[in-house]
């Protein structure tokens, strides 16, 4: 891939992770490019999967909606063959699970779940994912607000200060 | 009673956008293209190195010329930016601002009557600070024509046997003009010919799109008459920490010191100790900030064409400079009404220079949705001024 072509792309990645509602032809004014190459690379990118969705990022702590995040730690032990992909798996494809990420330290995966209550989360670890085989041991850890998110900061940004004319 | 002011002061004019401002900063729910500073805070690891300096009770002076530590990283960096090496030691000084090299800079470099050549539309206060040193500006109007950059032709029209010193305000505020190698190679040649100092104010330097900022201390034979003017300001969007330096010939920043020394005592300690950090992290940020520049310039210029805005394309700074002359007003009239009609507040581009008459300066220190906001305002009063001109 030639040098201008990786440029592009990154610069249109890093712009839609912060504005995925940007119209392609204000995209292609803001990278500099004409719109079909532009449209091109998206649809090339998430064709090789590098775009893998265009998200929201919802406060539901502002809305009437009950909502509670947990972050859960899990210590397994790897399957032969398989390694940690076949647990993980089991664990990913509940629908409540927010995310799973193998990791290194002192426990193996860190699993998001979101649920409606702290009694459904609880719920939900002793009685899917501790029996899980290979799972031998779990910590939850509740989320009771949350500061930043996606590399938001979820408090109001302050009115600008600035003057209004400076030289 | 005698008069308490020195008849210079006196004569030196205050700043053409002084009046406008008054203005402009009446207007409560005005929205402003007009700020000559970044829109960014600075960057989270810079405050919190100045908070952690201000935590350790680092509330002392420095050294009259800064931080020895500062003044290493900033020669590191300009090695690293500009390919030219000065000695931390005897070749740098840290100032309040970019401001204060320049004035400082002027009073060690001029006798009465020595001549500065100062091509404008330039920042504000080449001249006054000129004035106050005893020299004589000389004003070099750029040439639209030429995108605001400034050739031989210009020099030779304006050099005299008593010009001493030349500014070189590039990348340029108002204009966004740069200067490639290409450009500065002829102007380098006219310098050592006429055997001239030159003053680059190169508080721009992070901010260019397209090439790299070259400065024209790094061409052939010009370090040694060039003193280098830059600061924390614009690209690391610390403008109200108000640091800055100045490296160039011993000679020069040894008595530039010595005034520096007399006049100020030190730059503020926190910020040094801040811009530590900045010159060694910061590397990122900067860049985050520069590619954000420049999707908003895109999006101005695009903006322009669309309107029929005649503008040429800027690769420096955070401003663009279209041309308002087909509504035959003057750039006041133009800022004036603009700011009445549609509350948006512009800086004429006569605040800059004469020459700057028939621009207005734009500045794209704004988020996307402001500049979207305030352009959308442009363009409702100029198709009301067209559709009077019929
Ligand atoms: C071209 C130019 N030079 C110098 C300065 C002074 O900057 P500071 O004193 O903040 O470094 C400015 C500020 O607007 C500027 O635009």
């Amino acid at each position: 891939m030639n040098e201008n072509k990786e440029a592009l792309r990154i610069e249109i990645l890093k712009y839609l992770e912060k504005h995925s509602r940007v119209d392609l032809r204000e995209l292609a004014v803001l990278m500099g490019v004409e719109e079909a190459e532009a449209a091109n690379e998206m649809a090339e990118m998430e064709k090789e999967k590098i775009i893998c969705g265009y998200h929201t990022l919802i406060d539901w702590d502002k809305t009437g909606v009950e909502m509670v995040t947990a972050l859960i730690e899990v210590r397994v032990t790897p399957q032969r063959d398989r390694g940690f992909d076949r647990i993980a798996e089991r664990i990913y494809n509940y629908p409540e699970v927010y995310a799973v990420y193998l990791i290194s330290g002192s426990y193996d995966l860190l699993v998001t779940l979101e649920g409606k209550s702290l009694k459904e989360v609880s719920r939900f670890v002793s009685e899917k994912l501790s029996p899980i085989e290979g799972v031998l041991n779990t910590a939850t850890h509740f989320i009771l607000k949350k500061y930043k998110d996606h590399g938001t900061i979820m408090i109001p940004k302050k009115e600008s200060e600035r003057m209004l004319v400076t030289p | 009673m005698r008069n308490p002011l020195s008849k210079k002061i006196i004569d030196i004019q205050p700043s053409g956008i002084r009046r406008f401002f008054d203005v402009a900063n009446e207007m409560e729910d005005a929205i402003s293209l007009g700020v000559g500073e970044p829109d960014f805070d600075t960057p989270w690891r810079i405050r919190d190195e100045g908070i952690f300096s201000l935590e350790k009770g680092r509330t002392f002076y420095t050294s009259n010329a800064g931080l020895k530590e500062l003044r290493k990283e900033i020669c590191k960096y300009l090695e690293r930016k500009i390919g030219v090496t000065y000695d931390p030691l005897k070749e740098t000084l840290v100032t309040v601002g970019g401001s204060e090299a320049i004035d400082v800079g002027l009073r060690c470099m001029l006798d009465p009557g020595d001549e500065v050549l100062i091509p404008q539309p330039s920042y504000v206060s080449y001249l006054p600070c000129t004035v106050m040193a005893d020299g004589v500006p000389v004003v070099v109007p750029l040439q639209y024509e030429n995108n605001f950059k400034l050739t031989v032709e210009d020099l030779e029209k304006y050099t005299t046997p008593k010009t001493k010193v030349l500014i070189m305000p590039f990348p340029n505020n108002p204009t966004g003009s740069i200067m490639t190698r290409e450009d500065l190679e002829p102007v380098a040649d006219f310098v050592k010919e006429h055997d001239l100092y030159v003053m680059s104010d190169e508080i721009y330097s992070e901010l260019t799109y397209q090439t790299k900022h070259v400065s024209i201390a790094s061409l052939p034979g010009m370090r040694e008459r060039t003193l280098v003017i830059n600061g924390f300001s614009k690209g690391f969007a610390m403008t109200g920490w108000r640091l800055g330096y100045c490296c160039g010939p011993e000679m020069i920043i040894e008595q530039m010191t010595k005034l520096h020394q007399f006049a100020i005592m030190c730059a503020p300690t926190t910020s040094q100790y801040a811009a530590v950090e900045g010159l060694k992290n910061c590397e990122d940020e900067v860049e985050e900030m520069r590619q954000s520049y420049n999707q908003r310039r895109r999006f101005l210029m695009h903006e322009f064409k669309r309107m029929g805005l005649e503008c040429f394309e800027p690769f420096g700074a955070f401003y663009v400079f279209p041309s308002i002359k087909e509504f035959k007003m003057s750039s006041e009239e133009f800022a004036t009404r603009l700011l009445r009609e549609e509350k948006v507040a512009v800086v004429p581009g006569t605040a800059f220079g004469e020459c700057g008459e028939g621009f207005l300066r734009i500045s794209y220190a704004y988020s996307l949705d402001d500049l979207k906001e305030a352009l959308g305002r442009v363009e409702r009063f100029i198709n009301r001024l067209r559709e009077a001109q019929l």
